[in-house]
């Protein structure tokens, strides 16, 4: 008779992790698989902590964690080729006692992360593959199937957190293909330099402070998506992603676009005389709300990524990944407590919370923008390059009277969508996909 | 890699971008394969050459679109946007295979 858990979960990201952490706390015999040699050696993020989400399972995680630097600086740049328009936000208060936002450098923190997993009695294979589903006759999930010898592994339930491009649930039929349309492929380069520049390059007073810069505008070269720049202790992540779909359409080679991203003369500086040590590319689901699969069914819940969790406008995804997956492991360990069965109806209890929770509160309030943003391609292309043009006009002083300036401006703005219904229903559309 | 004169790096070619990567390569069992279509390859696949971040894609002398998947991130851009063709055959690396990042 092979050993039987109580619960087996696939993947060992912040969705796994914090799943099988919450099960493991409340006792329940767990059993997590993950393909890479280490938990975090298979897996990419920008990489922004939001502290919330791991703060509610492990409080002082302050005290052990890989934390990089927290956020004290938000910039937000509109970028065309040669310029930027930005606004930033800094605030002392970011300098509290429990932060509220780190970089991070994911293999590093996932590792971590699955130690304080192991910690509550988790066992943990690494090097292993997730390959197939185990069905009994009635068609429930009772086991995985891996690419090592020894058969199948069984359980009361699978928590499937095999993040983006897992297969697992693909093939298994439990969620749909990902369409082209509905993720980004992201791309970004590591880069390293003293602790000392990465501080006087971005006024920080100490080697605790960062900052993050998301751009939008020419980064995307008229593609669906945006640029970031993460400040680390001693590295700079520096990043760009676009729809698939668009990438394919348009055959830029994605690091060709990071090149010129690099290049941009409000970047360049910043990254002088760094020295790249890894370069990575990874997916990010953009579909949103409508692209959420089925969540549940016998024998199985899906969390993280690849439940498609993450919200576009505000660049959170890790925060909404740990929160499903803790959501998931306290309705597995009640429904256990009760001695209910992980029937689909029973599971109902993972999606009606995650329901009340900020992760399908939060998708469904932006649920329009995917649309939005690709039925209007003009927010990242005609728009970053008004604004530009708009500040350079604005602030060049060269014998032009204030007046006629801005009757330029409002020209060119005019101009640049048609008319000023165009103007006028854009910010309309906008709106009303925010509310 | 050499610099330009303003001191920006120069675009490196693939294989120094990679260079600084860890790779476990399983040798003899590439974890993407072409199942050859006939009439000519799909303009998806085709687009690889071009969009995979790895470079795996290219053409052959029979001008036909081949991969070599060793310098592969595992990202699944390539299996996402040939779903549809039938062209690829993709698995991950058996377990502790592949790409091994560091700092991910």
């Amino acid at each position: 008779m092979p050993e039987h858990f109580d619960a087996i979960v696939v993947g060992a990201g912040p969705s796994g992790n914090a799943a099988a952490y919450t099960m493991g706390k409340a006792g329940l015999k767990v059993l997590q698989i993950d393909r890479g040699e280490y938990p975090g050696s298979k897996n990419v993020q920008g990489a922004i902590l939001y502290a919330d989400a791991l703060e509610r399972m492990i409080p002082d995680f302050r005290e052990t964690a890989p934390l990089e630097r927290h956020v004290i600086e938000q910039r937000f740049w509109i970028t065309d080729e040669k310029s930027h328009t930005g606004t930033h936000h800094r605030n002392d208060d970011f300098n509290e006692e429990r932060p509220n936002r780190y970089t991070i450098l994911r293999a590093q923190f996932d590792r971590w992360f699955s130690r304080q997993v192991r910690a509550t009695g988790v066992t943990l294979i690494t090097e292993t593959t997730v390959t197939e589903l185990v069905r009994n006759d009635a068609g429930k999930v009772i086991g995985v199937l891996t690419d090592r010898e020894g058969g199948a592994l069984y359980a009361d339930v699978v928590v499937l957190g095999e993040g983006v491009n897992g297969l697992v649930g693909q093939r298994s039929g439990l969620r749909p293909e990902i369409r082209p349309d509905h993720v980004a492929l992201a791309v970004k380069e590591t880069h390293f330099l003293p602790e000392e520049s990465i501080r006087e390059r971005f006024n920080l007073s100490n080697e605790n402070e960062g900052v993050v810069i998301e751009v939008l505008g020419s980064v995307s070269s008229g593609m669906i998506g945006t640029g970031f720049l993460y400040t680390n202790k001693e590295s700079i992540s520096i990043g760009v992603g676009c729809l698939v779909k668009d990438f394919a359409e348009k055959q830029i080679a994605p690091y060709e676009l990071l090149d010129r991203f690099k290049s941009h003369p409000s970047v360049r500086p910043l990254l002088k005389g760094s020295e790249m040590k890894e370069y990575v590319a990874h997916l990010i689901p953009e579909g949103g709300y409508d692209a959420i699969p089925d969540l549940t069914g016998d024998g199985w819940v899906i969390v993280g990524d690849a439940g498609q969790f993450v919200n576009a406008v505000h660049r959170e995804g890790s925060n909404l990944a740990m929160t499903s997956g803790r959501i998931a492991g306290e309705s597995i360990a009640r429904l256990k407590a009760e001695g209910r069965a992980f029937t689909k109806a029973n599971l109902r209890l993972y999606r009606d919370a995650l329901e009340d929770s900020v992760v399908i509160k939060d998708l469904r309030k932006y649920r329009k923008i995917p649309r939005l943003l690709k039925r209007n391609r003009q927010l990242f292309t005609t728009y970053p390059q008004i604004v530009n043009r708009m500040m350079q006009s604005f602030l060049r002083v060269d014998g032009q009277d204030k007046r006629a300036k801005e009757a330029e401006i409002l020209r060119g703005v005019k101009a640049a969508r048609g008319s000023w219904f165009g103007v006028a229903g854009d910010l309309f559309k906008v709106a009303r996909a925010w509310r | 890699m050499s610099a330009r004169k303003d001191g920006s790096p120069a675009t490196p070619r693939m294989e120094e971008r990679l260079y600084q990567n860890r790779y476990l390569v399983d040798d003899g069992r590439p974890h993407v394969k072409i199942n050859r279509r006939e009439g000519g390859d799909s303009e998806e696949l085709k687009s690889l050459i071009r969009i995979c971040p790895a470079g795996c894609y290219s053409l052959n002398e029979d001008g036909r679109v081949e991969v070599a998947p060793d310098g592969c991130m595992e990202c699944g851009t390539c299996r996402i946007l040939c779903q549809d063709t039938g062209e690829l055959d993709w698995s991950y690396p058996r377990g502790g295979f592949g790409i091994l990042f560091k700092f991910g």
